[in-house]
């Protein structure tokens, strides 16, 4: 019934950490950030055709929206100085636009230093702070703490505080291409694009990197989770960069992108959570937020220009997926989805993971009590989607060796097309979701939650989706060997999927049904207050909990398994 | 890894695949600004071509050079036009396939339909099909090839009078402008204008679906129903159109351009496609096996209908001309029959899709 996970630790593919990409832009840091801030100001000068007015247009939209989000918005990590910045950018702009005679050029001068003025704000502020000793300490405290825990709670007895018989591995298990993976870091440059259903994610993928040998990747983590004490020491030691979501004005995404850009063009493997932010729904990310994925092509791009031909100048795309019995957030997650889909109209924020002592809670539940977590690592890809092989040579469908710079041609040279490069960033994205469906890997939880809404949405057909979820749970009853029949249908298509490279089964799908059904029962949302699905006394099929039934159900949408029902 | 490495090459050749009347056609209009090489499969066609500079009898100028082998054309051209037949399309493709690469931008000028369905799997057996059962021709291009630079090129453009050099103009339409200007660039012409589509799939369909009312408005002619009940037919015609290319993933806004209302007038008056011919000898008591065994090629139309007529099987929709030419041509139901049951269709609303 094991399946053999990978649990030997792997050697760094970069002993020397002096030699690691994030170490490098962190010593450069102030040379890079410049760099960052003067791209984009370009960019941004191009954006608006270095025409004066469209270019006043948008510093004073983005002015105003400033101004409004730290009126209405204000959060804890926000710097003290930003009312007295965008203070001096207003007066800046008030005195430039009551100047009179002051000539194109010169006026084109006047918004450029405001503008550099920003985006340099912007750079500093996105920018990582990574810290060598800080990145040490933190993997050691993760890899050290969660196994003492993990140890205590498994190994019965006072010395089993210092027992090594279980380490992280047993409980977090990895599969899939790792060693593609670890041959291609050393190689190209990696981008890997995870599913992100908990703020466990961040944490999670950062050791993974680590047990898998290779050196820290830098992400965009958003700037809210650096409010919470222990996530801000924890993003800071692993790279993360600050992705701040209530600035949407066009000066601080261009400047981001370029940021994302210019450190995959330096060599460091960075990672995406492509759907931007938690799934909401349970869903597998259906529609990725394309933003930082183009960045990735437009680095390949930009390595192809620069005559960067040849593996080192590769970037290679992996997606992940992280798959949970239990998601800490699922209450609030959902019921976020509900009313952002439409009907509940009450939604009170309360977010399970708003402080470092519930964190610390779960955390603790989570490795005293064991609910296990796979990730699976799928097949690198390059930024058009295509597998490449053990050189990361691209292959088209036929397994025929092809070469990427060949999509950016035009007349044989390389050229800069942005409308192009968008229609690739979809078509990259399209590529992502189908890989992430077919790394899926269904848990039991998956399949008894699956079953279970299902056939009360049968029952039901006359409901929709939100009458449904508010039937009294009282009233929802499901006959034990119904319910097992059912299963096995769904399971015996997700094994006909299987077959076909569809989707993906963790190993304890192997067993006898009544023994997947148990363990599925015991594991989805074992720690919520209310369940989403028992067994009660008369051994029959009960939830607690509709909404989060809806939740876990949501995993296995997307494979067509529905039309079962 | 054969890559193009700064091909500087003064000589822009452009690939045209498939000699029929409107790939000659189109070769012939290319040919006026760029070296053109044209592939044919026999030989024999090719050996024509190149000795006395014509295609089956239809005059070429005389700069094109003719081929028989698929990796010359792709070595030397990176633009390529196919226009073939959509019946030979899926098995050209993949004849093509082996030699194209990133590099290449292909634009097709083919109307039709293909299925993608499993091993052994046919319409008759399957009976329903969804969306992803139907490939538009890009779609055939995307699936079978690396090429993804796609482009579509559709429009009411009558060989015959094209080749008399008669003023007309088409759509170029791809989800990338590159392609879009390079269509332009190559073709336009004093007597040819283009207009650029980012639709394609919308474009492709308006092609496709015009066909169908084609055959109806031949019949209404083989029944010699008079112009104001072919005024009626195009305008409800395009109503079904609108919705079938929707429910297909098309916009409404291309069926109402030159590709589609355009297109669907000159065919549903150009009295010698076979699409239209269908139509008038059904009209005059023929039954479609009779009518199929004296034509050259099967008139498209006959095969989108029963495509259609399969994919509104899944769909939440109905496609009533559509789904009564299905009936007089497999069911023998008869034509006249069908036109007393579509004039009582419940068609209250004039417009409703804008």
């Amino acid at each position: 019934m094991e399946e053999k996970y990978l649990k030997h630790k792997y050697e760094p593919i970069i002993p020397s950490k002096n030699e690691w990409p994030v170490v490098k832009l962190a010593r450069e840091r102030k040379e890079f950030v410049k760099k960052v801030s003067d791209l984009a100001e370009e960019r941004i000068l191009n954006l608006a055709e270095k025409n004066p007015d469209i270019l006043k247009e948008e510093l004073e939209t983005t002015l105003y929206r400033e101004k409004l989000r730290i009126k209405q918005n204000p959060w804890v990590v926000d710097p003290d100085d930003e009312s007295s910045f965008w203070r001096e950018v207003k007066a800046s702009l008030l005195q430039i636009n009551s100047a009179t005679g002051l000539s194109k050029i010169e006026k084109i001068q006047e918004y450029k230093s405001i503008l550099n003025r920003i985006t340099s704000r912007y750079a500093e502020e996105i920018a990582s702070n990574f810290k060598h000793t800080h990145y040490k300490f933190t993997r050691s405290v993760v890899t050290f703490g969660f196994s003492r825990l993990l140890n205590a709670a498994r190994v019965k007895g006072f010395r089993s505080i210092f027992s090594k018989q279980y380490s992280l591995q047993d409980k977090i298990q990895i599969t899939g291409e790792t060693d593609q993976l670890r041959d291609l870091a050393t190689k190209g440059t990696i981008v890997m694009v995870p599913t992100h259903f908990s703020n466990l994610d961040s944490i999670l993928i950062g050791w993974i990197i680590s047990v898998l040998g290779l050196p820290p990747f830098i992400y965009g983590a958003g700037l809210n989770l650096f409010n919470i004490s222990i996530f801000a020491y924890f993003m800071n030691s692993l790279g993360a960069y600050k992705v701040d979501r209530r600035k949407k004005n066009l000066l601080y995404l261009e400047t981001l992108k370029t940021y994302s850009k210019e450190a995959i063009q330096f060599g460091c493997h960075s990672l995406f959570f492509p759907g931007g932010t938690r799934s909401r729904s349970g869903m597998i990310e259906s529609r990725l937020k394309l933003g930082l994925l183009s960045t990735a092509i437009e680095a390949q791009r930009a390595n192809f220009q620069n005559g960067l031909n040849d593996i080192s100048g590769k970037v290679f795309v992996v997606p992940v997926t992280i798959n949970y019995h239990f998601v800490l957030e699922a209450p609030s997650l959902i019921r976020d989805h509900l009313s952002i889909t439409g009907q509940e109209r009450y939604y009170k924020e309360n977010d399970e993971f708003s402080n470092s002592y519930k964190i610390s809670k779960f955390l603790l539940k989570f490795f005293t009590k064991g609910s296990d977590i796979s990730v699976s690592i799928g097949k690198a890809m390059d930024v058009l989607g295509n597998y490449v092989d053990e050189d990361g040579n691209s292959l088209d469908k036929k397994g025929r060796s092809i070469n990427t710079r060949d999509y950016f041609l035009s007349e044989g040279v390389v050229t800069v097309d942005q409308q192009r490069e968008e229609e690739y960033t979809n078509m990259l994205g399209r590529r992502i979701v189908e890989e992430f469906h077919k790394i899926n890997r269904v848990f039991s939880s998956h399949l008894v939650a699956f079953t279970a809404f299902e056939m009360i949405q049968s029952t039901n057909r006359k409901l929709d989706l939100f009458d449904l979820i508010r039937l009294p749970e009282e009233e929802i009853v499901l006959s034990y060997d119904e319910f097992k029949v059912n299963c096995q249908r769904v399971m015996n298509r997700v094994y006909e999927l299987k077959s076909k490279g569809l989707i993906n089964v963790a190993p304890h799908l192997q067993q006898e049904m009544d023994e997947i059904i148990k363990h599925g029962l015991d594991n989805v949302g074992m720690y919520h207050a209310k369940r989403p699905l028992i067994r009660n006394e008369q051994g029959d099929i009960v939830t607690e909990d509709m909404s989060l039934l809806y939740f876990y159900h949501n995993r296995l949408t997307g494979y067509g398994l529905e039309k079962l029902f | 890894m054969a890559s193009k490495n700064s091909s500087n090459t003064k000589v822009k050749w452009i690939g045209v695949i498939g000699v029929g009347s409107f790939g000659t056609a189109i070769a012939n209009m290319l040919a006026e600004k760029n070296p053109v090489m044209v592939y044919a499969r026999k030989e024999e066609v090719v050996q024509e071509i190149n000795t006395k500079h014509t295609a089956q009898g239809k005059p070429l100028n005389p700069g094109i050079k003719g081929t028989f082998d698929p990796q010359e054309i792709c070595e030397t051209c990176d633009i390529i036009f196919m226009m073939v037949s959509s019946s030979g399309f899926q098995e050209v493709t993949k004849t093509f396939a082996p030699f194209l690469l990133p590099y290449h931008l292909i634009i097709h000028g083919t109307k039709g339909l293909c299925l993608n369905l499993g091993m052994g799997e046919t319409l008759e057996s399957v009976q329903k099909i969804q969306r992803s059962q139907i490939l538009t021709m890009s779609e055939v291009i995307l699936q079978e090839t690396v090429v993804v630079r796609v482009g579509c090129l559709a429009g009411p453009n009558l060989s015959k009078e094209l080749v008399k050099g008669q003023p007309a103009a088409t759509v170029i339409a791809s989800k990338y402008n590159e392609v879009i200007l390079e269509g332009q660039s190559l073709l336009r012409s004093e007597k040819f204008q283009v207009y650029g589509n980012s639709d394609i799939i919308g474009v492709e369909l308006s092609g496709v679906l015009k066909n169908i009312i084609a055959i109806a408005a031949g019949a209404l002619a083989g029944l010699e129903l008079g112009e104001n009940a072919k005024g009626l037919l195009i305008s409800r015609g395009m109503v079904e159109m609108v919705h079938l290319s929707n429910a297909l993933g098309g916009s409404v806004k291309s069926v109402i351009g030159l590709a589609g209302i355009g297109d669907l007038v000159t065919t549903c008056n150009s009295v010698d496609s076979r699409n239209f011919t269908v139509g008038f000898r059904l009209a005059k008591g023929e039954k479609l096996p009779e009518i199929m065994a004296d034509m050259e090629e099967v008139a498209e139309g006959i095969n989108t209908i029963r495509i259609i007529k399969a994919f509104l099987e899944t769909a939440d929709l109905r496609a009533p001309i559509t789904e009564y030419l299905y009936r007089v041509l497999f069911e023998d139901f008869d034509i006249k029959e069908a036109l007393q049951f579509l004039m009582k269709y419940p068609f209250n609303v004039d417009i409703d899709f804008v």
